[in-house]
């Protein structure tokens, strides 16, 4: 793995996802220039501050690393506060300080693997799909509140199934844990790898599942953080006492710099 | 440019130039190696130390506010042992001064900390955090009161009389300068000024604090101002070296308490804002004095005109 490096990046553009019933679109692709470091593993984020958030924003924002390629790097971001409204404001040539590879990757493994997203929960999985060699090893269960095409799904199309149910009536969430734990039993049944990212009570449906049917699984986590680096010691979580370092079982471990990507049975989602 | 500095003294520490790492904002120093060359720094002072491991606060324990930060970490950290153990070998302290932060809640156990890290060579100094309460005596913070900011002092003096000894002051006082006279009185080498802000954020949809502790330390930039005047009043107040802190930014930001009278400086917060900031502020330095037309930093020191 690369050593992390921060680099000021040019914003190549901005392209929105789903504009389609006239409304502002809150989905977008930042497509940055390539920075210096070019090893990097899926599951794996950057922190991305762009110049334009001054002084009154102090920290950058934590993005999964979407997908890079000889030309660029693509931050895959929807708006939810006040910085990722700013970073819908950018344009090309803007500069946007960009420091990563951050943090540990998902396994990769030559067995069948169930990626389940949950909503920007795909953005690692992009990458997680293109990165690897053995796609026909892939399915993806999708669930997704907003309109399919406000994600970046096309990309991967081509390489693996993706089987998407979107969260629109009462109901529809009991059919997606329904078919989530369904599929987790046939991965396990094979011996194969459950890799989850999405909300954290998705999460915690994932991991229940994960410990009741013994299927190994690992799950990816989000939280905000100041630094990306692991020197603030605000995105801690919890870990139990399966984590592999005895020093720190049962003890809060920056999402981070141990993170983001967990085992399932080493951290408490409670 | 020579950006040299000594904290003079009967202990003094020197400084390849006026840069130092902020308590809490560099970890141990190793999470910034990939950024930058520690070695170029003027100092570190590592993540506060207390006798056993702390678990610290529970979460959220960061949140962002306009120009800074709240935290209320509850200083998570391994332990001294730990540190001396396992961290301080991997840091490069023959070639960079590593300051190491203590935080305790009884006079007691400050000194017994002071005693394990004046045992340590590549230990250069102790800054001693006096913004925690005494417990046993009602939780009142040893920094908001002369005396038990001075027992505190003369516990640490005591306890490792070779080490150049900081003590980092509470801004959450009436009176800034009486504590920083009963500490240099003590007998501490230097001051470091200023601690977070005490603070709070709330989220009006949730109706909650932002914060699982409620009250947390306001850093960043929206507290440079409070930064220097509490500076300028402790370098008025005494003779010992002042190092300041509070929202430095900038080249010019870290300028204009030397101005007020700092020795050196220390940067926090601006570490998140992107992590090769120290390293980069070394850098500008120099540049910052030249477009003052200064060619060293002494021609600044304490130059204030009012």
């Amino acid at each position: 793995m690369s050593q992390p490096a921060s680099s000021l990046l040019t914003v190549l553009d901005l392209v929105p996802f789903g504009q389609s019933n006239g409304l502002d679109t809150q989905f977008f692709a930042l497509r940055l220039e390539r920075p210096s470091w070019t090893a990097w593993k899926p599951g794996q984020f950057m922190m991305v501050r762009p110049t334009s958030f001054g002084l009154d924003l102090p920290w950058g924002r934590p993005f999964g690393i979407c997908h890079m390629t000889a030309q660029h790097l693509i931050c895959f971001f929807q708006v939810v506060g006040r910085g990722t409204q700013r970073m819908a404001a950018l344009k090309s040539g803007d500069k946007v300080q960009v420091w990563g590879p951050l943090g540990n990757g998902f396994a990769m493994e030559d067995k069948p693997t169930l990626l389940l997203a949950g909503g920007m929960g795909i953005v690692p999985f992009i990458g997680y799909v293109h990165e690897h060699h053995q796609p026909w090893n892939l399915t993806m269960l999708f669930g997704h509140r907003q309109p399919l095409n406000c994600y970046p799904v096309d990309s991967i199309n081509e390489r693996i199934t993706v089987d998407s149910l979107r969260e629109s009536a009462v109901g529809d969430l009991d059919n997606l844990i329904f078919s989530l734990r369904e599929r987790m039993a046939d991965v396990g049944e094979q011996n194969g790898l459950v890799l989850a990212c999405g909300p954290l009570p998705f999460l915690k449906t994932v991991q229940q599942f994960a410990l009741e049917l013994k299927v190994r699984t690992q799950l990816s986590l989000e939280n905000k953080m100041a630094c990306g680096v692991g020197a603030c010691l605000g995105c801690v979580c919890q870990s139990t006492e399966n984590y592999p370092v005895a020093a720190k079982r049962n003890w809060p471990v920056q999402v981070c710099t141990h993170g983001p990507v967990f085992w399932a049975d080493q951290i408490s989602l409670d | 440019m020579d950006l040299s500095v000594t904290l003079a003294g009967e202990r003094p520490l020197h400084l390849k130039n006026p840069v130092i790492t902020a308590s809490g904002t560099f970890g141990y120093g190793v999470e910034f190696a990939p950024y930058g060359d520690l070695t170029s720094l003027g100092a570190i002072v590592v993540k506060g130390l207390s006798l056993k491991p702390r678990s610290g606060n529970p979460t959220p324990r960061i949140a962002e506010t306009t120009s800074g930060m709240l935290n209320a970490v509850g200083l998570q950290n391994d332990g001294v042992e730990n540190f001396v153990r396992h961290t301080l070998p991997r840091l490069p302290w023959q070639e960079l001064p590593v300051i190491a932060n203590i935080y305790a809640t009884e006079p007691q156990d400050f000194a017994e900390l002071g005693a394990i890290l004046a045992a340590e060579e590549g230990i250069a100094a102790l800054e001693v955090n006096i913004s925690c309460p005494n417990v046993k005596q009602g939780g009142i913070l040893f920094g908001q009161d002369p005396r038990l900011a001075a027992a505190v002092t003369k516990a640490v003096r005591k306890a490792a009389p070779n080490k150049h000894l900081m003590v980092k002051l509470s801004p959450n006082v009436t009176d800034i300068a009486a504590i920083a006279r009963a500490v240099a009185d003590a007998g501490a080498d230097s001051l470091a000024c200023i601690n977070t802000l005490s603070g709070m954020a709330v989220d009006v949809r949730s109706r909650r604090p932002r914060l699982a502790n409620v009250i947390g330390g306001l850093s960043g930039p929206a507290i440079k101002p409070v930064a220097l005047r509490c500076v300028w009043q402790v370098c008025n107040a005494v003779s010992i070296p002042v190092v300041g802190l509070g929202g430095i930014a900038s080249a010019e930001d870290a300028l204009e308490f030397i101005l007020v009278g700092a020795s050196a400086v220390q940067v926090g917060t601006a570490n998140f804002f992107r992590p090769d900031f120290a390293f980069d502020l070394v850098r500008e330095l120099p540049k910052a004095c030249e477009k003052l037309g200064v060619h060293s930093l002494e021609e600044l020191r304490g130059s204030l005109r009012v």
